[in-house]
């Protein structure tokens, strides 16, 4: 996936996660846990919701990475990418 | 009309999801009703045949009102035709499906509106129908959970003295021709409410929940500190080693820990009703859910010291969800025993909670965050969890409290055998 598509990806994951926001007014570089009030619920929620959609796993140690939409769109193309 | 919380008056059925010969088993989802806090999926109690639809689409009616009327299955028709009492459509006491698995997981009860043991109802309906020569067991209840109410052994002493049919709490729509739900004539369709609305009835429904809460249940509140090691370090193992869709989160093992130990304080898991306490059958625990828009639930997550840990998890899951999306089934809204609140995630270290009416004690937890710890004379850093109870004191003391909490860190001490 390219890195539009990616974006577009993890925009309907969250929208999943959680229903009652507007995904396209969301900074995708603050914090989710204080912009959209996620809570430990919501981001188990969006790693099995990233993983459901890109088949990449986070593991817990990696869920600092992911609470901002930048973070989650570097996290997948870096776990996409084949290593050199 | 069930009552959904303990300050619904009305509700509106919004629509029908069974028909006139449509057979349905204890637990199937009939209809959805607008309780202008949430749309709820109500769940049927009874197993059998539809007979009638009593009340039609759009229809606003008093909490109480029967619905339809379902011939059960096995059993006679205990009553003649004439009787209005019939057994309305109305939560069940059923564990809900998680969303993973589409069959249900618990075996089919046998069905039974009348049940040949005593029946459930408040001290107060069975001194009126003593005084009325009424047999309870004759009497369908509209109470929570089937109980039979004043009002129920009023109607059924009316009928039997041969009064018209047509209990007061009857709407005004009658009954449409038993096809396939119709319009009725000259009842105005309810017009469904705004985001707006919805937020406002709810934040005047925890008020007056609140309100009567302080008001009129005498809390104590007890503290305990939980040593949280073996949690954290039984999780990080497990979570590590499972794929992504099965992790846990330590949310359920506090809850489930929290139902096994109201085994050892039984007097923490029920109802205060007509001035006295009854204790629930089962532990439903009320997990408390804050809403994006503002505003908390706290539905039922049922029979949480049974079920293992992985179908909890699924469960929880499935619930958050669901809530947040704004719809509850019938039986996660009526029937919470307890409740827990959980505010880690805010940051919170410690909860002082409100108990909720009509139940008799609340759970709170804060943050797991690390502290130093004293244990064999050396100091160290653990992370930590402050859990608190507040409880009714018509019905328990300090004492009570005390071993519930010490049952409670004894369980979190061996997250394996939860």
């Amino acid at each position: 996936m390219d890195e539009h598509a990616l974006r577009a990806t993890v925009l309907r994951v969250l929208g999943e996660v959680a229903p009652e926001v507007d995904v396209t007014d969301v900074d995708p570089a603050e914090d989710l846990r204080e912009q959209l009030d996620l809570d430990s619920m919501d981001i188990l929620n969006l790693a099995i919701g990233l993983f459901q959609a890109t088949g990449v796993e986070v593991p817990e140690r990696d869920y600092g990475r992911i609470v901002t939409v930048d973070g989650c769109v570097s996290y997948l193309t870096q776990s996409m990418t084949p290593p050199a | 009309m069930p009552s959904l919380g303990a300050d619904m008056d009305s509700g509106t059925l919004i629509a029908w999801h069974m028909a006139v010969g449509d057979h349905v088993t204890k637990g199937d989802i009939v209809a959805e009703v607008d309780t202008s806090k949430s749309v709820i999926d109500v769940e049927t109690f009874t197993t059998g045949t539809v007979e009638e639809i009593l009340v039609a689409e759009g229809a606003q009616v008093p909490v109480g009102t029967p619905l339809a009327v379902i011939r059960e299955d096995s059993a006679d028709r205990a009553e003649p035709p004439a009787t209005p009492v019939v057994p309305p459509v109305r939560a069940a006491a059923e564990t809900p499906v998680p969303a993973a698995a589409p069959t249900p997981s618990a075996p089919a009860a046998p069905p039974a509106a009348l049940p040949a043991h005593r029946p459930m109802a408040s001290p107060l309906a069975r001194r009126h129908a003593a005084a009325l020569g009424v047999d309870l067991a004759s009497v369908a209840g509209t109470g929570p959970g089937g109980a039979v109410t004043t009002t129920d052994v009023e109607r059924f002493a009316a009928t039997r003295r041969g009064e018209p049919a047509g209990p007061p709490v009857r709407a005004a729509v009658e009954a449409p021709a038993p096809a396939a739900v119709a319009a009725p004539a000259g009842q105005p369709a309810a017009q469904p409410l705004s985001t707006t609305e919805r937020q406002a009835a709810l934040r005047r429904a925890i008020g007056a929940s609140m309100a009567r809460s302080k008001r009129e249940i005498p809390h104590y509140y007890l503290a305990c500190d939980i040593d949280m090691s073996r949690v954290v370090q039984w999780l990080d193992e497990r979570n590590a080693a499972a794929p992504v869709t099965e992790r846990m989160l330590p949310a359920v093992l506090l809850l489930k820990a929290t139902a096994l130990a109201l085994h050892e304080a039984p007097d923490l898991n029920g109802f205060w009703e007509s001035d006295a306490f009854r204790p629930a059958d089962g532990v439903h625990v009320g997990v408390a859910i804050a809403l994006r828009g503002g505003g908390l639930v706290a539905p039922a997550l049922h029979d949480a010291d049974q079920r293992p840990l992985a179908e909890l998890m699924t469960g929880l899951r499935d619930l958050v969800a669901r809530v947040r999306a704004g719809r509850m089934r019938s039986s996660e809204a009526s029937e919470p025993t307890i409740t827990v609140t959980s505010l880690g995630d805010q940051g919170v270290d410690v909860v002082q909670p409100v108990i909720y009416p009509p139940q008799v004690a609340i759970v709170g937890f804060g943050r797991i965050r690390p502290r130093p710890w004293a244990a064999d004379g050396m100091l160290g850093v653990r992370p930590v969890v402050t859990a608190t109870l507040a409880a009714d004191h018509r019905v328990s003391d300090g004492h009570l409290g005390a071993t519930f909490l010490t049952a409670l860190d004894r369980l979190l001490q061996t997250p394996e055998e939860l």
